[in-house]
């Protein structure tokens, strides 16, 4: 159980960054962090205690071996998460060339 | 029919994929290709609406075959649900690509434009066909990511905080999907749709299930944009370039959240009266709080924004009475009409807010504004946008014979017939409030008299313009065609029962 609680407060961590900073970096930042503990924890559902690398040899009997298919996901999940990031920082090069800042409370041009 | 599937996806992905690397050979093309292949999508999905007749293709990418009755690999599940919403999908874009031929003309980089709408649509058709839950949140992240820098495109101080606003919210809205997805692997060992659905079949209720979808209404409700998630659409919907608002706001935040919605509650899990409601509240608030935000706004497209909000509450609404009335085992004829006033609904929605935001672009492309209040007395100078923005209008508000007032109708009626009387009548009083926002603009942007001098010089915008808006008008009015018994059978009933058939 430690893991997932350890996985939970590492999301939490990450939400808390979204929510209070103000630097648009350390909004990115805690947005990765959110990211990655849904990954840790994606990783620890195919896991099986005792089990060993889903790699299969013929030649051999078959002993335990955790499940491939979320380590899959999580592959595909960290490239998607790439892109994001990858964006978030494209735009957030493009904010600071306008505004002159990376605070969120002055950059306010959109309201209501 | 089978072999042209996949079609959906690689038609808009080759196209995207093929600008970038072409378009410095062949001059001119770039902006053709897009609408060319959205053309040809979409006489595929009439052909094969026509030729299925309420029957459902399950294509096996890859040709895995199911081993002992467990599906591998990823299934697209065609029906006539996801056929409609492709067909919609695909006019939509092709009217506002044509749209943005002449639009995009004043912005650098066009070739990267058409690339990022092509990959757009791409995810988009995606997200309709899958029967897997991974490969949806793969193609429902093509579909937004391009969408967050299309919203980005013109890179003035308003659009990149919009962008980096829809980004954040956006982002937490995946990961919220992402996790929920992690939960039902976990308890379910698996990913297909209907292989989920047999799973959670065999214990209905249970905590785990509820969970998770607590977690994907509030994911997929952040996507389309419900109350109390609405906080990022009107920035994004207003910045972006106005045939990218017509498709964010006429089919993205229906493909990737409101069919989603519909396709995961009421083919995946077993319907609850506690979500069920849920869906409900948020619906009807979304409908109320969204007009009444509307009203006050000057800016044409920003208003338009909080419509699109209102006017996806009346889906909400619509698909969770049905909820309601299948949790409740009542009357499943109450339940399939006030289903079907809620897609109709939807697909209308995309036909008349795509038409008004391209209005909207039409204003800004030829006078330079959207501020209601600097515009005035452009009826005469614009007639095409002007009658096109009237029917609209009439038809968002729900006045007959145009298509909002039928859809709006079978949702009050269901709602009478399912006792849910307080429902109803906000549904009438938002309409009647939506008239009036409709009929602030028309009086303010057309018909006043000219305000200002340097309007008198306004003329009517080049062809390719306001022939997509002409014919969104035409089938605005042809859509109302689609409740005549006879039509409507293919149209709409058998989309109805594809979602409904697993229930009875």
């Amino acid at each position: 159980m430690a893991p997932y609680m350890l996985c939970f407060v590492l999301f939490l961590v990450g939400l808390y960054g979204v929510l209070t900073r103000k630097n648009i970096i350390k909004i990115i930042i805690g947005l990765c962090v959110m990211e990655y503990s849904l990954y840790l924890f994606l990783a620890m559902t195919g896991y099986i205690d005792g089990g060993a690398a889903p790699i299969i040899d013929p030649s051999k009997p078959a002993g335990l071996v955790v499940d491939p298919l979320p380590q899959a996901f999580v592959l595909t999940a960290i490239v998607i998460g790439l892109a994001t990031t990858a964006l978030l920082l494209a735009i957030a090069i493009r904010l600071y060339k306008k505004y002159k800042t990376f605070d969120i409370d002055k950059i306010n041009t959109l309201k209501g | 029919m089978d072999s042209l599937v996949p079609l959906f996806v690689i038609i808009p992905l080759g196209i995207a994929f093929l600008i970038p690397l072409t378009w410095r050979f062949i001059p001119g093309i770039y902006r053709y290709l897009p609408s060319a292949g959205m053309l040809a999508m979409t006489v595929i999905a009439l052909v094969m609406l026509f030729s299925l007749g309420g029957e459902t293709i399950i294509y096996k990418v890859g040709g895995w075959e199911p081993v002992s009755n467990i599906p591998i690999g990823i299934h697209l599940v065609i029906d006539s649900m996801s056929l409609m919403m492709l067909m919609i999908v695909n006019i939509v874009g092709l009217l506002a690509g044509l749209f943005s031929i002449p639009y995009i003309d004043k912005y650098t980089g066009e070739n990267y434009y058409y690339s990022l709408f092509s990959l757009m649509v791409a995810g988009m058709n995606g997200v309709v066909m899958t029967g897997d839950l991974f490969n949806l949140f793969v193609f429902l992240e093509i579909a937004v990511i391009a969408s967050y820098s299309l919203v980005a495109f013109g890179s003035s101080r308003e659009e990149l905080e919009a962008s980096f606003k829809y980004q954040v919210l956006g982002g937490i809205a995946s990961l919220l999907i992402l996790f929920s997805l992690a939960v039902t692997y976990w308890y379910t060992g698996t990913l297909n749709i209907a292989d989920v659905a047999c799973v959670l079949q065999s214990d209905p209720g249970s905590d785990t299930a509820l969970f998770i979808q607590l977690f994907m209404v509030a994911g997929f409700g952040l996507k389309a944009a419900m109350i109390p998630f609405h906080a990022w659409l009107p920035d994004a919907h207003s910045s972006a370039p106005s045939p990218v608002s017509a498709m964010l706001s006429g089919v993205l935040i229906k493909a990737v959240g409101v069919y989603a919605i519909l396709r995961l509650f009421f083919t995946m899990f077993t319907i609850t009266i506690e979500i069920a409601w849920i869906v409900a509240v948020i619906g009807a608030l979304s409908m109320v709080v969204g007009v009444f935000l509307a009203i006050g706004q000057w800016d044409m497209k920003r208003l338009l924004a909080y419509h699109s909000i209102s006017q996806m509450g009346y889906v909400i609404t619509a698909s969770g009475i049905a909820m309601i009335v299948i949790a409740r085992g009542g009357d499943p004829k109450v339940a399939a009409l006030a289903l079907a006033g809620g897609i109709f609904h939807m697909f209308n929605h995309a036909m008349f807010k795509g038409l008004l935001f391209l209005n909207a672009g039409a204003l800004e492309y030829a006078t330079g504004t959207r501020n209601l209040k600097e515009l005035g007395g452009l009826s005469d100078l614009m007639p095409v946008t002007s009658l096109t923005n009237l029917g609209a209008s009439l038809s968002i508000s729900g006045i007959p014979p145009f298509n909002g007032f039928f859809s709006k109708l079978i949702i009050i009626i269901a709602a009478v017939k399912g006792r849910f009387y307080f429902l109803a009548l906000l549904a009438v009083i938002v309409s009647i409030i939506t008239l009036a926002s409709f009929m602030k603009v028309q009086r303010y942007a057309f018909l006043d008299g000219v305000k200002s001098p340097k309007l008198s010089k306004v003329r009517e915008v080049p062809f390719l313009m306001y022939l997509p808006m002409i014919v969104m008008a035409i089938l605005c009015l042809a859509m109302s065609l689609m409740v005549i018994p006879g039509i409507r059978e293919t149209f709409l009933m058998n989309a109805v029962n594809s979602l409904l058939s697993v229930i009875s």
